[in-house]
């Protein structure tokens, strides 16, 4: 109690002395102070947001912080980042403490409205899913009737679980722990027939347990968990950039743009492509923006598109090795769309 | 007369022979041991238990123990995609080692690590003549190590002066970051606590009454409760874009809450003081400070080493509740490199959890062992 007080009267002593710079937007102030303050995962969710041991930070919410810097500052590396729990990254974007939050963030209407955010970009499509041991051979979670779940207490997780086993008129024996560790830990002695959680994190969970390939991930998805990167509401020239990073990812993906192959594109003839890269006479994409109109090469080139930054980060080329599934593009099935950029 | 007296002896008895020794490890093990049928089944069940444990655990440690490699392949069985046999079961000491700089100064920029060595050692160089009772100077000493090194300390590290480029806090992590709130917290707790007490224990009315107060409190709110506090609803609080370091809050909040404990350590020293020394002091016309610095308080820490030192020790654990704010402290930090992909493996957790511990366990009892010589070697009164 005392300690707070005192930082408030700390904090009133720096407000005198910063004199505040509350201008117009985000952007102005991004600009202003040089760099770009991003809030990720502070619990190191591999694949997503992560230091490794050299103290750098990477994944997938982390590319599209450097996105976002490439974009606005034409250097991706222009970014600090903000490690946060799940229970601080909303106050932290509300006080200003960080300009965007990319930290597996699910979007839903109550975040979107009630609580002043804006989201719209959707950076990975997640969902509820479950991981059986090979040897029970099923094959899909319908065939889950009387099954013991592990699952963790008071999470979303928990309550998908109740309603989908209600749905579809199956029995299950809940096995619930308060700590992740634990429900690992009762999973690998075999204390449940079936572990729950989102989809993306049953992958790194299969990483860490004894025998991996005895283990299979469902394709049953049960809940909608489309993750994506947050701002604070009412600030729509920010909540552009944010989204459009996003989208500029995955256009290059659509125009089959590496940041290998970049610069050679960009003597292309189609006028679409030229446009996204910059390249069209009297074009006003990225003015309109705030921006300059290189920023979709920009981040092309220093992050890469999004199929590379998907691979790198949980796929095929990370220890992950996550599929595609939704999140491939939307002409090979899956969710992942640029609206057009022209 | 002497006939008379019957139960008086006249001749001196044969003496007896000397008892056996038996203060040979054999005869230990004898009286301790295998007294009797139950405590020799007791003592090789123990034995058995113990032996198997210690087998294991070298066998954990070192036996089987992967000590280099480059990713999780290194330390991965046949099933998990690697090269060991499926039965496998051995700490992952390759992991520790390429976390280690990351585990030791956090992800401080990597061309400046100089920064925090030459910190670590000056640090080292001022603490150790200190805590060696025959160096002289221990006045000078105190000060360099108490006022002059924090200050050098923050200097360095921060940076932003004298060409050294700027290291914010969100960069430092791991051990540094739990020696300087521990450090900065036992530093600043003693002095304050020593003051708290002596207030709480004060003739004057509203000092009392404030001293009573703010260590009442602090102790009735929980360390965590206050970070968590700190971290979420304070910001909320104060205009958007204002951000007080998360760094100065932990350091806030850890130095007052050792503060408030000291307290009353300190406070129980100075009631087990008999009242005529209070009174000696004052007869002999020393005034309150006087009293106080040269009579009471020498005799009453003395007293209460254990407890200052319990405090001390149970601080430095409490450090790592600073990873509620994502400060990355030794534990914070550890677990944090769970989440790398590169190191997943069955056995990295525990690795982790071994290495923070050990690092843990060597400095608390580092620190218990130097109470202990402390408390002989300042031992000088109520020998009988």
């Amino acid at each position: 109690m005392s300690k707070k007080l005192l930082s408030a009267v700390i904090g009133t002593a720096l407000l005198g002395l910063t004199a505040h710079t509350a201008s117009a937007g985000t952007l102005e102030d991004v600009k202003a102070k040089g760099f770009l303050q991003c809030g990720v995962n502070g619990s190191n969710l591999a694949g997503f947001g992560a230091q490794d041991s050299s103290g750098k930070w990477t994944g997938l919410d982390v590319d599209l912080c450097r996105a976002v810097a490439a974009a606005v500052f034409g250097d991706a590396s222009k970014v600090k980042y903000t490690p946060l729990s799940a229970k601080d990254r909303f106050p932290a974007l509300q006080s200003g403490e960080i300009d965007m939050l990319a930290r597996n963030t699910t979007w839903t209407i109550n975040r979107d409205t009630a609580l002043g955010f804006d989201f719209r970009a959707v950076n990975y499509y997640d969902g509820q899913g479950f991981m059986v041991p090979k040897k029970l051979n099923v094959k899909s979670a319908l065939e889950l009737s009387g099954a013991a779940v592990c699952v963790q207490s008071g999470t979303t997780t928990e309550l998908n679980l109740a309603d989908y086993f209600k749905a579809n008129n199956l029995q299950y024996n809940p096995v619930v722990f308060e700590k992740q560790e634990e429900v690992d830990a009762a999973y690998q002695a075999g204390r449940c027939d079936v572990y729950t959680t989102d989809q993306s994190g049953l992958y790194s969970i299969r990483l860490s347990l004894a025998n991996p390939a005895d283990h299979v991930i469902l394709p049953e998805i049960i809940s909608k968990e489309p993750l994506g990167p947050a701002v604070r509401a009412n600030d729509s020239k920010w909540f552009d950039i944010v989204s459009w990073a996003h989208y500029a990812m995955v256009a290059g993906e659509e125009f089959g743009v590496t940041s290998a192959n970049v610069d050679e594109k960009l003597k292309t003839d189609n006028p679409d492509l030229k446009r996204f890269l910059g390249e069209e006479k009297d074009q006003h994409i990225g003015k309109d923006l705030g921006l300059d109109e290189k920023w979709a090469y920009n981040i092309i080139k220093q992050v890469g598109n999004y199929g590379e930054s998907f691979n790198r980060n949980v796929g095929e080329g990370s220890p992950l090795k996550i599929a595609r599934g939704l999140n491939a593009l939307w002409t090979k099935g899956g969710l992942q769309y640029a609206p057009p950029i022209r | 007369m002497a006939d008379k007296l019957a139960y008086l002896r006249e001749t001196f008895l044969q003496p007896l022979p000397p008892p056996t020794s038996d203060n040979t490890a054999i005869g230990w093990l004898r009286r301790n041991l295998f007294a009797s049928v139950t405590d020799s089944v007791i003592s090789l069940i123990a034995l058995v238990v113990v032996v198997w444990f210690l087998i294991n655990v070298v066998d954990f440690l070192f036996v089987n123990a992967v000590w280099t490699g480059t990713n999780r392949l290194a330390c991965a069985t046949v099933a998990q995609g690697g090269t060991l046999p499926d039965t496998w079961h051995g700490a992952c000491w390759a992991y520790v080692n390429a976390w280690f700089t990351q585990f030791m100064v956090g992800s401080y920029p990597r061309d400046q690590l100089w920064r925090p060595i030459t910190v670590a050692i000056l640090f080292v160089a001022t603490l150790v003549p200190l805590l060696i009772p025959k160096v002289p100077r221990k006045g000078l000493n105190a000060i360099l190590l108490l006022i002059v090194l924090p200050i050098v300390s923050a200097v360095l590290l921060l940076g932003g002066v004298f060409g050294l480029p700027f290291v914010e806090t969100s960069f430092w992590g791991g051990l540094m970051v739990t020696l300087i709130l521990s450090f900065i917290g036992i530093a600043v707790s003693l002095p304050i606590g020593i003051l708290l007490a002596l207030g709480r224990r004060s003739q004057m009315p509203i000092v009392k009454m404030a001293c009573v107060t703010f260590i009442e409190l602090v102790r009735g709110v929980p360390l965590i409760t206050v970070l968590f506090m700190a971290s979420v609803l304070l910001p909320l609080f104060l205009t958007p874009g204002t951000n007080i370091d998360k760094f100065v809050r932990a350091l806030v909040g850890v130095s007052i809450f050792a503060a408030a404990y000291m307290a009353e350590v300190i406070r129980g020293g100075l009631q087990a003081i008999p009242k005529g020394q209070y009174e000696g002091a004052d007869s002999l016309g020393l005034s309150y400070f006087q009293k106080m610095t040269f009579v009471i308080l020498p005799q009453a820490i003395k007293l209460v080493i254990p407890g200052i030192v319990n405090t001390f020790i149970g601080m430095f654990k409490d450090t790592s509740l600073v990873s509620i704010i994502n400060m990355y402290d030794l534990l914070g930090i550890v677990k944090a490199s769970f989440g790398d992909a590169t190191w997943l493996t069955p056995v990295t957790p525990l690795t982790g959890l071994i290495f923070a511990g050990f690092i843990f366990w060597l400095f608390c009892f580092g620190m218990s062992r130097y109470s202990a010589f402390m408390e002989r070697h300042l031992d000088t009164g109520h020998k009988r």
